[in-house]
């Protein structure tokens, strides 16, 4: 039980040259459907440990090497010392111009100690810190200084004790970790016990991205220039758009202009019915519209 | 629904309108513009021809400016950059203002009467050193007017025509502090110390430069402080011991001195003697703590003490009334009065002048004391001085009154804070509503002239008149519209101004005494200026207060100073000068029940203390505690930590308002490859309408919108300096987004071949940046947005119905993000000063970029234009939305500068607040000028304009009831006819 291992895989970036995009951009693709944002549903509690690493084959310079390195991970629970609670082991990637790049990260947990589990359990009472930290430099830890980050230890228990981790790195630096439960951890934190007194880790290396870059229009140049020609006129309005104040108005004349049309023609019918009573024929057709319109 | 309609409705209306603008007549309606100088270092007077009389001024703003001398307005004035420090500025030829600047390496020409640049010489050299301008009178070389300037360890003798160096003699070798030009008739006599104890004399040839003779002489003891010119070959200088003075005596090259103990002139001699820098014929001035002593040197290189004033002031330079007559003035205070003397440097017991004047105790002390002359209509000779305050103010003194005064203090704003006025009282009388009917009518009966165009040039000026006063724009009160607000700035003198944002002026002012010079706070300087106090429950008895933090001295760990104004009257409630530093200060989101805002000031022992010091505030903070965290910014270390309080401090004093606090989190970026050139934060009191945003398909996106972000700018170490100093192989730019409170990256991105300087502003789910790409030697802005994807599954319908899902559960920290981020870049042409976002009331309003642009002027950009969605060819349902198709440069429209045509010299930040109605936005540009203006981004769409003419509509509607009525009776008429036929 306390012999129980995680071995988690990674997935690797290279470093961002300029002159390696195109590499780099497909990396980030691969890396993004693991590791960030396309995961799948997170309220899933079986949080499937990924043990079989997408094997990817790098066709990358014959020249580059690889070498193993370790590096510790510490713990701390509340305010006390730090103390060790795992390492990493990773490859080192030296490509031919100099660069190095970590990839192939495992990890491999100590398990708690009975003194830990008692620590922990406060800290789930008091709802504390949990600290964690690592080396800032892999190769010369702690290098300038520890990067440490911490959680409400309230947030970690799950099934058993869930933790991830996103390891941002530049060359062989670690610049910061984004470390904390796997899912969501909804204020107000619950005081839960965890069933097994072991961790369930999730590792992640991350690299810079690449920004996108401007968009050139060549024959543009000009054009964005003078961005007041292309605003004087927006987009091109319908007739209907335009005119419609005009339109409407003109509408309701001609529809009146139509009624009373009507109007005269059924008075006219109506009128030519009724003419042999009329004295003045000649002006019936004037003074029949006008009766036609009161009658309205 | 009603919002989605209103939404739409918005959309329209910013459809039809990208750009803000406004027509001439409308200027100076809703915006105000101030020009200062700043605080004088030197002043030159322009007297002696008739005409305009002025006063020449350089600052210490680095402006160089003319003055009208009867009113003190502004004939013209030139800002020089801010590293192109004035340090020479003087009248040559009787028609050039010489300036000498940047350490004495460029001198300029400007012509007198309009402040044209006539012309400018670089003068390089290799040596810092002091520089001085040295104008002859009556010094030709090939009948040319020379003008001597020594800078850069180099003496160089310039043409007044046309600036051609003529000669130059370098000094840089020679080890010597040159603080001395004498000239005498051929020969420039160089003299200065080499050591503190050695004093050189070089002549040189006037015509050429050639060296003539050099002497040195050794003094058997160090000195202390410049050497001061007492006649054209007397020195006088203290020794280092400050007890002795030292009079040193060229002759032709020769050099002698004799000294004397000062306590051989006075007796009482108490503290630090000093001698004052000014320069008077035969005399100096030794300011001692307590009076200063007037110091007569005879031929011989004899001392007599001629004068001692009590509380003294300043004494100004002296300036020659006739042949062999010398004048100069000096102050003294006096029971609430300060006294001005203008004595004559021979004939001490004649007083030339002597006056009291009042001057507000708000002025503070006198700090500099210009003198000129003039001739009185009885002929005889008159004086008048200006001064310069200690709130950096300046006043022309004559005949015992101001003349004129100019508050060039509000030249050098460090920190805006703005404030509501007072809730307009019940009872108002009926005579005053009646008045004030008729003159409304008027007015708009000649608004109603204007827009039908019937109005006489008279009746037009009378109506431009009419909207520029407009009382009710300065009223004292609170506006429904929220328009009127005070705006108080501190300045860098320690002067607090109230301005009212309606005509900019000054309200009340206070030059806060905790902020003066004072023996605990040897030089302090004001920080920041925080909202203490806002009164909502009590606003109609309690006045809102204002918190301005300082500091004694420019480093981090000298004593913080506190002070609490009252924002109506401007009275110092009171103030506090706690034993910690002040590092950073933090205001927290909660209020105690009288409305106080909670501070936590962080000092640089890993202490937090907490403001205000009574219970209820430690209650307020208990029942928080584990909800307060942040985050500091070591940038020369290049580390980001998170922290959050711990417990209360173990020390030996108890003080149960301090508090230890511990690291959470800490982001370390490679020394190597990164730097931290910028970090920006969103505005606290921002608000978000909807968090929601619908794509054009229909679709939804989740701002992810959080307090606790962070945007920093990491340069590389190389490409830190100017633009042009590295390749771009050699320059990167890594920007990240963080969350303060777990130390989390959320988005990291790096731009190949960039450097900074990087200015951004974060708002919303968004952060624009602007950089220089050095790949297109252009400058760039970015956008990134970011969204939130946990919340994406918020699009059905049906789960709104089945409540099935998560929008209002609390959002956490701990969670971790799913977020995605949208970016893209743009050029930009200009190279840019501050950025701002325009902020309204409840944030519907689309945003506007406020960019403050390197001419100057603030340009307002719309947010659409930064939008990462723009594609080269936008469906019409994305057009619809308010797409513009992607260009690759943004658009400067220049109706768009909002500042129009007037331009905000030196401009150094912008602020926006909003105001009660939505649309509108309040923005305030500050630098050497003062700038305000309201923007509605997307227009008044929620009021009618200013100008609406209420009278035309009441005329249209009495004209159709009249019409209605006539063609009623009309029909009836016709009818009755009909009916009789």
């Amino acid at each position: 039980m306390s012999s129980l291992r995680f071995f988690i895989l990674s997935l690797t970036l290279s470093l961002c040259f300029a002159f390696q995009s195109d590499e780099l951009l497909l990396d980030d693709d691969e890396f993004g459907l693991e590791g960030g944002n396309q995961q799948p549903p997170r309220s899933d509690p079986h949080f499937p440990s990924p043990s079989t690493p997408a094997p990817r084959k790098r066709f990358t310079e014959s020249s580059s090497s690889d070498s193993k390195i370790q590096f510790s991970l510490h713990h701390a629970f509340g305010d006390s010392d730090f103390s060790d609670a795992g390492n990493f082991s990773a490859r080192l990637k030296t490509w031919s111009h100099g660069g190095q790049t970590l990839t192939k990260l495992r990890f491999s947990r100590n398990p708690l100690t009975e003194e830990e589990q008692k620590k922990f359990q406060e800290l789930l009472q008091t709802d504390d810190f949990y600290r964690i930290r690592l080396p800032s430099n892999v190769l010369s830890p702690p290098g300038r200084d520890y990067i440490i980050s911490s959680v409400k230890a309230r947030c970690l228990p799950g099934e058993g004790l869930e933790e991830h981790f996103v390891i941002h790195t530049e060359g062989v630096n670690i610049l910061a970790v984004n470390y904390g439960a796997p899912g969501a951890c909804p204020y107000p934190r619950q005081l839960k016990r965890p069933a097994r007194w072991s961790f369930k880790s999730h590792t992640i290396l991350k690299n810079s991205e690449q920004a996108p870059r401007t968009p050139i229009f060549a024959e543009d140049v000009l054009g964005g220039e003078e961005g007041e020609g292309e605003l004087v006129k927006p987009v091109e309005r319908s007739f209907w758009a335009k005119y419609w104040m005009y339109l409407i108005p003109l509408g309701l004349i001609v529809m009146n202009a139509i009624t009373q049309a009507m109007n005269m023609a059924e008075e006219q019918v109506g009128g030519q019915g009724g003419a042999p009573g009329q004295q003045q024929p000649g002006s019936a057709g004037q003074r029949g519209s006008n009766a036609g319109v009161r009658r309205r | 629904m009603a919002i989605r309609v209103f939404l739409i409705v918005l959309l329209f209306l910013s459809f039809t309108n990208l750009t803000y603008s406004l027509y001439e007549d409308q200027v100076g309606l809703m915006d105000w513009h101030q020009k200062y100088i700043g605080k004088v270092k030197h002043a030159v007077f322009h007297t002696q021809k008739t005409g305009r009389k002025r006063v020449l001024v350089s600052t210490e703003e680095n402006v160089v400016a003319s003055l009208d001398l009867r009113h003190g307005e502004i004939f013209w004035r030139h800002v020089l950059g801010t590293n192109d420090v004035i340090d020479g500025l003087d009248i040559a030829l009787g028609k050039y203002v010489i300036t000498l600047s940047s350490d004495g390496s460029i001198l300029r020409a400007w012509n007198l009467p309009d402040g044209q640049m006539v012309w400018e010489s670089s003068l390089p050299g290799s040596k810092a050193s002091k520089s001085i301008l040295h104008i002859p009178k009556n010094l030709k070389a090939d009948k040319d007017d020379l003008i001597l300037v020594y800078g850069k360890g180099s003496l160089n003798a310039v043409s007044g025509v046309d600036g051609e160096v003529l000669w130059k003699k370098d000094f840089a070798g020679e080890s010597i502090e040159v603080s001395h030009i004498i000239q005498s008739s051929d020969v420039i006599y160089v003299a200065g110390f080499a050591d503190s104890s050695k004093i050189s004399v070089y002549g040189l040839n006037a015509k050429n430069g050639e060296l003539l003779e050099n002497n040195h002489a050794a003094l058997p003891f160090g000195t202390f402080g410049e050497l001061l010119a007492v006649s054209g070959d007397m020195f006088v200088v203290l020794d280092e011991m400050r007890s002795k003075i030292v009079i040193v005596h060229l002759k032709n090259g020769e050099i002698s001195y004799n000294q004397k103990h000062i306590s051989d002139l006075t007796k009482d001699l108490a503290g630090q003697p000093v001698i004052l820098p000014s320069r008077l014929p035969g005399m100096f001035a030794l300011n001692t703590n307590s009076y200063v002593l007037l110091i007569k040197v005879t031929n011989q290189g004899e001392l007599v003490l001629v004068d001692k004033v009590n509380n003294g002031a300043a004494v100004s330079d002296s300036l020659s009334i006739s042949e062999d007559e010398h004048a100069f003035a000096f102050v003294h205070y006096g029971d609430n009065k300060i006294h001005l003397s203008v004595k004559n440097v021979n004939d001490w017991n004649h007083d030339l002048l002597k006056e009291s004047i009042v001057i507000d105790h708000q002025r503070g002390k006198i700090d500099k004391i210009f003198v000129n002359n003039y001739v009185r209509t009885d002929r005889s000779h008159g004086f008048r001085a200006l001064m310069v305050m200690e709130d950096h103010s300046l006043l022309l003194v004559q005949q015992g009154e101001i003349v004129w005064s100019r508050e060039d203090g509000l030249a050098s704003v460090v920190d805006v804070t703005t404030s509501e006025l007072p809730v307009q009282k019940e009872g108002v009388s009926v005579a005053k509503v009646e008045q004030n009917l008729f003159e409304w009518l008027k007015g708009h009966m000649l608004k109603l002239k204007g827009t039908l165009m019937i109005a006489s040039p008279d009746d037009l000026a009378a109506i431009q008149a009419l909207r520029l006063r407009s009382s009710e724009k300065s009223k004292m009160t609170r506006d429904h519209n929220g328009f009127r607000k005070l705006l108080i700035v501190l300045t860098r003198a320690g002067k607090v101004f109230a301005l009212h944002t309606g005509d900019g002026r000054v309200v009340w002012s206070i030059l806060l005494p905790s902020l003066r010079k004072s023996e605990a706070c040897e030089n302090p300087v004001g920080l920041h200026i925080y909202q203490w106090q806002v009164p909502h429950h009590h606003a109609l008895d309690e006045n809102p207060s204002v918190l301005v933090v300082g500091q004694c001295g420019p480093s981090l760990s000298t004593p913080a100073v506190l002070s609490f104004i009252d924002a109506y009257t401007g009275m110092e409630l009171k103030s506090l000068s706690p034993a910690h530093t002040a590092a950073q200060v933090i205001p927290l989101p909660y209020t105690d029940s009288t409305e106080q805002r909670l501070h936590l000031i962080i000092d640089d022992k890993q202490h937090a203390y907490l403001y205000p010091r009574t219970p209820e505030a430690i209650d307020i903070l208990k029942h928080e505690f584990s909800n307060v965290y942040w985050y500091s910014v070591d940038a020369d270390n290049g580390v980001i930590r998170g922290h959050a309080l711990k417990s209360n401090c173990i020390q030996e004093a108890v003080d149960e308002y301090c508090f230890d606090f511990r690291d959470l989190w800490s982001v370390v970026f490679p020394s190597e490859s990164e730097k931290i050139i910028a970090t920006m934060t969103r505005k606290s009191n921002e608000v978000v309408h909807t968090q929601a945003k619908v794509m054009t398909d229909y679709d939804v996106m989740y701002k992810y919108i959080s307090k606790n972000l962070l945007f920093v700018a990491n340069a590389a170490p190389k490409a830190a300096g100017e633009i042009g100093t590295v390749i771009p192989e050699e320059a990167w730019l890594v920007i990240y987004i963080l969350d303060t409170v777990t130390g989390r990256i959320l988005h990291r991105m790096t731009h190949h071949g960039c450097q900074g300087p990087v200015h951004a502003v974060f708002s919303e789910n968004w952060v624009v940046y602007h950089y220089f790409n050095l790949r297109a030697h252009r400058y760039e802005m970015s956008v990134v947005e970011i969204y939130d994807q946990s919340r994406a599954d918020n699009k059905d319908v049906w789960r709104f119905v089945l409540g099935k899902h998560n929008l209002t559960s609390p959002v956490s920290s701990y969670s971790r993000p799913e977020v995605i981020a949208k970016s893209q870049s743009y050029f930009f042409t200009h190279s840019v000063k501050a950025i701002e976002v325009t902020s309204t009331a409840k944030g519907i309003t689309s945003k506007q970029l406020l960019i403050g642009t390197i001419g100057d002027q603030v340009l307002a950009l719309d947010k659409r234009f930064l939008d990462p969605r723009r594609t080269v060819n936008p469906s019409q349902a994305e057009k619809e939305d308010g797409i513009i198709p992607l260009t690759d440069s943004l658009p400067i429209i220049s109706q768009s500068y909002i500042t129009h045509a007037l331009k905000v010299e030196g401009l150094r930040g912008i602020v926006t607040v909003p105001a009660k109605l939505e649309s509108t936005s309040l923005v305030f540009a500050y630098g050497v000028d003062l700038f305000f203006t309201q923007i509605a981004p997307s227009r008044t769409y929620d009021s009618l304009t200013e100008d609406f003419s209420y009278a035309l509509l009441l005329l249209t509607i009495v004209a159709l009831v009249a019409a209605i009525f006539v063609t009623w009776v009309l029909s009836e008429r016709k009818d009755l006819q009909d009916k009789w036929r």
